[in-house]
């Protein structure tokens, strides 16, 4: 099981050993969504998100 | 079963301690004092203790010695009685102002006279567990806690111990219950409903605590009362002496906050509540704290929310007595909160 950084706050993230490139993840500290974009070797991103916009 | 008594106890952080210790699995609660309400039903004036307590109100001068002597008088009060409330009980917890600031000279700054018991000043533990827990372990007196300045030292102290902080401008939004139970044409509802009212601009006395609590850096602080009951929004605008990643702030309260029951990490990319939300820690003991960092200055925005009778007087208060105890520290203090609300 290879483990990376979260991009959000730094936490130790277990990717999943039978994970695929696209799969969400969630980081077990800050609770953001990862997408994984890479498996050899790890690697994720923060997920894309509905932005809001309360400012109009 | 441990005795306690509460002094004082007709305002609202009496009746919140009241609420809490008829709930601790430790405490008996033997009596309760007011001036104004003596020989009358506890829920009277608390009514949400009805069918909770056949207890009534009695004077001060009925009080007798217990194990543990809660103090809810209004500021200046304990600190002219102490030693009459010292031979009553082992340990005392005083919610007011008056043992808070250890310097004399900061509580004749902003209380504007001289403390009527210098002496005692050193015996008391500042009550928040968090920053003082150690002390508190050894402790036969704690003080109580400023609400405004629980939500700011909370937010604030894990950069200030790391004398990250060059300078901070802090604004916290606060509900009614904050003025107490007192009336006047201020609070009279017309004038109050719907107001936004800046009541402390400057100069607000929980501001000697933050100083104390917090160290040597420029704090700028302002009060906003709103349309709530309970509660305390703070927003500190730090600005940071050296820039940081938003990943480092996150390991810096990882590691302050990591580990307390009462202070959570709330900072969310999705969802309604991204940041700490007072609305849903009404009743409950917890700090929630977030933050984001401005990407285009050293600007950090630090976030905090509390109960301003919970965390910020009562909730403290009880877990500083389970400190004190040698208790589990959440005992008495399991709310969880409501949602929705």
């Amino acid at each position: 099981m290879a483990v990376v950084s979260c991009p959000e706050c730094g936490a130790n993230v277990e990717i999943p050993g039978d994970a695929i490139v696209g799969e969400i993840i969630v980081c077990p500290e800050c609770g953001v969504e990862l997408e994984v974009t890479g498996l050899d070797p790890a690697a994720v991103t923060l997920a894309a998100e509905v932005e809001e916009d309360w400012g109009e | 079963m441990t005795t306690a008594s509460i002094v004082g106890g007709s305002g609202y952080a009496g009746g919140e301690l009241l609420r809490l210790l008829l709930g601790h699995p430790q405490i008996e609660v033997t009596q309760i004092t007011s001036r104004q309400y003596a020989g009358k039903f506890v829920y009277s004036t608390h009514p949400n203790l009805r069918g909770s307590t056949r207890l009534k109100f009695t004077t001060v001068d009925e009080l007798a010695p217990c194990d543990v002597l809660f103090l809810a008088l209004p500021h200046g009060e304990a600190s002219t009685q102490i030693e009459r409330f010292s031979g009553l009980a082992g340990r005392i917890i005083d919610l007011s102002a008056d043992f808070r600031l250890k310097d004399l000279d900061l509580y004749r700054e902003w209380y504007g006279l001289d403390h009527p018991a210098p002496e005692w000043l050193s015996r008391f533990v500042y009550g928040l567990p968090e920053l003082h827990r150690a002390d508190l372990q050894n402790a036969k007196y704690a003080s109580g806690v400023g609400c405004n300045a629980t939500a700011v030292n909370l937010a604030l102290w894990p950069l200030a111990t790391r004398n990250l902080i060059d300078h901070a401008v802090v604004e916290v939004k606060v509900g009614s219950s904050e003025g107490g139970n007192a009336f006047s044409l201020a609070t009279h509802h017309p004038e109050r409903s719907g107001c936004v009212r800046s009541f402390a601009p400057t100069g607000h006395r929980h501001q000697a605590e933050m100083l104390q609590e917090l160290g040597a850096f420029d704090l700028y602080f302002s009060a906003t009362a709103i349309e709530l009951v309970r509660g305390v929004l703070c927003t500190a605008h730090v600005f940071l002496k050296d820039d940081l990643a938003e990943k480092d702030v996150w390991g810096i309260y990882r590691e302050a906050y990591g580990s307390e029951r009462f202070v959570r990490l709330v900072k969310d990319r999705q969802g309604v509540y991204r940041y700490p939300e007072p609305k849903l820690l009404a009743g409950t003991n917890y700090c929630d704290v977030g933050f984001e960092k401005d990407p285009r200055s050293n600007r950090l925005v630090v976030i905090s929310a509390i109960d301003n009778l919970m965390k910020g007087a009562a909730g403290s208060a009880v877990q500083s007595m389970n400190v004190m105890m040698g208790w589990p520290e959440d005992e008495g203090l399991g709310f969880m909160g409501l949602h929705p609300v």
